[in-house]
C-alpha cells in the first residue's frame, strides 16, 4: 500500500478533491478542418486529441475486414512522447496502444448503428497529448465528442470514468498518483440516457461485496460527465443551427 | 515586403446577433416522440422494445414533415439521390469502369458505357476502348458527373452523357460539407461577376472561368481540355470567389448562387488576400446575412 494517505483525515484527496468530484472538464469539437469530425477533451491534466473519418470506402490494407451487413471501425491509439513524465519513446503498435485500440474498438462497436453503414470503414484516431491517469476514459469521452462532430449515428452518448475504493470510501475520477498507489481501479463506459453499461474493467483485486459500492460510484461520475459534456453540444448546436435555418 | 499578421491564442466572441428562431434541436439518446403515429426517418431509430419511443440518433436540427420525423446533423457525408450533380476524383482506373471518389460513405461508379466517347455517343464500345481508359480519365482526373441511378448497396452509379458534365479543368475546387449545398433547379452558374461555378451536392464546388463559345464542337465528349493561360483578372476573380465560400462555410451559411454573389459584392471594398482573416470574414459574412435577410422578408418563394 502507499505511504502516503489518499484521503486526509478531513476527507480531502491529496489533489483538494472531495473524493466524489471530477476534475474540470473542458472540451472543444471541431479542431480539425480535414478530418469528418474531431474533438479534444482536458480532464484534469490528462489532455487527448479525437479525430474521425468516415464512413468511407474500406482502404486497401482493410480490404478484408469489409462486412457486408455493417461497417467496420478502426481505432488507432497513440501517446506522445512527452505525454508521461518521463519522455519514453512509444512505437505504433506496441502492446499497450493495442490493447487501448481494442478496448475502444468494442466500445464503440456497441454505440454506432453500425447496421446503416454496411461495406464503409469509420477510423477513429486518438493522440493523448498529456497523460495523468483515467486515459480510456478521457479517450472514449474525446471519441464520442468527435463522432456526434462529424455526424455519425449513435444510440446515446458514451461517457466513461474511472473509481477506486479505499477505507471504504469510493473515489471518482483517479489520476495517476492514485494509479499508482495501488488500489483497484474500475473504470466503466455507459450510456447514460438507455443507462446501460457497456464497457467495464477493473485493475487489481476487490471484494465482492465492494463491487456494488465501485459500480454505483463510476455510474454516477459517467453521468456528471455526461451532464458538462450534453451540455457543450447543446450550446454548440445553438450556436451553428441559427445560421443553419437560414434558408 | 510583405506583412505578417500573427494572432494570439484565445477564443473568439461567437456574434449571435440573429434570432435563433425555434428550431427543435437534439442529441443522440434524446427521445423525440413517444407518439407511434410518426414514420422514422434519418438520424432516428426505435429500440424496438415494447416502448416504441422514437430516439435521435445524431446531434442535429428535427424535422417534420408531415407524419415523417428525420433529424438532419449540421456535417455528415454525402448521401445520393438520383438527379443530384456531384464533382469527384478518379480514384481508380478497373475494367470497364472508373472508381470515383466523391465524399460519399462509398465510392461511386462511373461505368465506360456512360461516358461520351470522341466519335460520337452512339459508337459500341471497343476493346481498344477498354485498353484506352486512361487516355480518357486518368487517376487523379476531376470530373463533374449527374447521378441518374442509386444502387441498392448505396454505391451511386454516375454519367455524364452531356456536354456540361467531363472532366474539369483551369479552375478551382473548394471543399465544404455536404449539408451547406442547397437544393435547387439549377447547380451550374454562370455568375454575373464573370466566373462560372458548380456547386455540386456532395459538397466539392467548382468555381472556373467562363468558358467561351469558341470550343468543344460536337463529339469531343468533354475529354479534351485546354490549357492556355488565363489572365490575371479572371484569376483573381477566381480566388475572391473561394475566399467568400470559404468565409461563408466557417460561420454555416447555406450557400447558393445569391449568397455567394451577396458575400462577393460584400468583399469589393478588401483586397482578396485579406478575405482571410477573421474579422473581414465576420464583417462578410454578417452583411450577406442582412442581405438575405432583406431578401427574405419580400419574398415567399424562392
Amino acid at each position: 500500500m502507499a505511504g502516503f494517505e489518499l484521503i486526509s483525515d478531513e476527507g480531502y484527496r491529496f489533489d483538494g478533491r472531495k473524493p466524489s468530484e471530477l476534475r474540470r472538464v473542458r472540451c472543444n469539437m471541431g479542431v480539425f478542418t480535414q478530418a469528418d469530425g474531431s474533438a479534444y477533451i482536458e480532464q484534469g491534466n490528462t489532455k487527448v486529441l479525437a479525430a474521425i473519418y468516415g464512413p468511407h470506402e474500406a482502404s486497401n490494407n482493410m480490404r478484408s475486414k469489409v462486412c457486408l451487413d455493417k461497417c467496420f471501425i478502426n481505432c488507432e491509439f497513440s501517446q506522445a512522447m512527452f505525454s508521461s513524465a518521463e519522455r519514453k519513446k512509444r512505437s505504433r503498435g506496441d502492446r499497450k496502444g493495442k490493447d487501448m485500440s481494442a478496448h475502444i474498438k468494442q466500445t464503440f462497436e456497441a454505440a454506432i448503428r453500425t447496421q446503416l453503414y454496411p461495406r464503409s470503414q469509420i477510423d477513429i484516431y486518438l493522440q493523448v497529448l498529456h497523460s495523468d491517469g483515467s486515459l480510456y476514459c478521457a479517450c472514449v469521452n474525446a471519441a464520442t465528442l468527435a463522432l456526434i462532430d462529424a455526424g455519425i449515428a449513435m444510440k446515446d452518448y458514451v461517457c466513461a470514468c474511472s473509481a477506486s475504493l479505499t477505507k471504504e470510501t469510493s473515489l471518482i475520477d483517479i489520476n495517476h498518483v492514485e494509479e499508482l498507489a495501488g488500489c483497484a481501479e474500475f473504470s466503466a463506459a455507459i450510456m447514460p440516457k438507455l443507462d446501460q453499461i457497456i464497457y467495464s474493467e477493473l485493475n487489481g483485486r476487490i471484494h465482492q461485496d465492494e463491487l456494488g459500492q465501485l459500480v454505483d460510484a463510476v455510474t454516477s461520475g459517467c453521468k456528471d460527465i455526461f451532464a458538462v459534456i450534453d451540455r457543450f453540444v447543446r450550446g454548440r448546436l445553438e450556436e451553428t443551427a441559427s445560421y443553419f435555418t437560414h434558408s | 515586403m510583405s506583412n505578417i499578421t500573427i494572432r494570439l491564442p484565445s477564443t473568439r466572441r461567437t456574434q449571435n446577433q440573429y434570432e435563433t428562431g425555434t428550431s427543435y434541436l437534439v442529441t443522440p439518446g434524446d427521445v423525440i416522440t413517444e407518439d407511434t403515429d410518426y414514420m422514422r426517418g434519418h438520424g432516428t431509430y426505435c429500440t424496438g422494445d415494447a416502448d416504441d419511443k422514437l430516439y435521435s440518433s445524431v446531434a442535429g436540427v428535427v424535422e417534420r414533415i408531415n407524419k415523417l420525423i428525420c433529424v438532419r446533423a449540421l456535417k455528415s457525408r454525402y448521401t445520393g439521390e438520383v438527379g443530384d450533380i456531384v464533382v469527384g476524383r478518379v480514384k481508380e482506373v478497373q475494367q470497364k469502369r472508373w472508381k470515383i471518389e466523391t465524399n460519399s460513405r462509398l465510392d461511386s461508379i462511373l461505368q465506360l458505357s456512360s461516358v461520351n466517347l470522341p466519335g460520337g455517343e452512339l459508337r459500341r464500345r471497343s476493346a481498344t476502348d477498354e485498353l484506352n481508359m486512361r487516355s480518357y480519365l486518368n487517376e487523379g482526373d476531376l470530373i463533374s458527373a449527374e447521378v441518374p441511378q442509386v444502387n441498392v448497396d448505396g454505391i451511386l452509379s454516375l454519367h455524364t452523357r452531356s456536354l456540361r458534365y467531363g472532366k474539369l479543368s483551369q479552375g478551382c475546387l473548394v471543399i465544404v460539407s455536404p449539408s451547406l449545398i442547397k437544393r435547387r433547379k439549377n447547380h451550374i452558374h454562370n455568375l454575373s461577376c464573370g466566373a462560372s461555378i458548380i456547386l455540386a451536392n456532395n459538397g466539392y464546388i467548382w468555381i472556373y472561368t467562363t468558358q467561351h463559345s469558341s470550343q468543344t464542337e460536337e463529339g469531343d465528349g468533354g475529354f479534351i481540355i485546354s490549357n492556355e493561360s488565363i489572365p490575371i483578372e479572371d484569376r483573381e476573380i477566381i480566388c475572391r470567389l473561394r475566399n467568400c465560400i470559404k468565409c461563408l462555410a466557417k460561420r454555416s451559411v447555406v450557400l447558393y448562387d445569391t449568397s455567394i454573389l451577396y458575400a462577393y459584392e460584400a468583399s469589393m471594398s478588401y483586397k482578396v488576400k485579406q478575405l482571410l482573416d477573421d474579422e473581414v470574414c465576420d464583417e462578410i459574412v454578417n452583411k450577406t446575412i442582412y442581405l438575405l435577410q432583406q431578401a427574405n422578408v419580400g419574398n415567399s418563394e424562392y
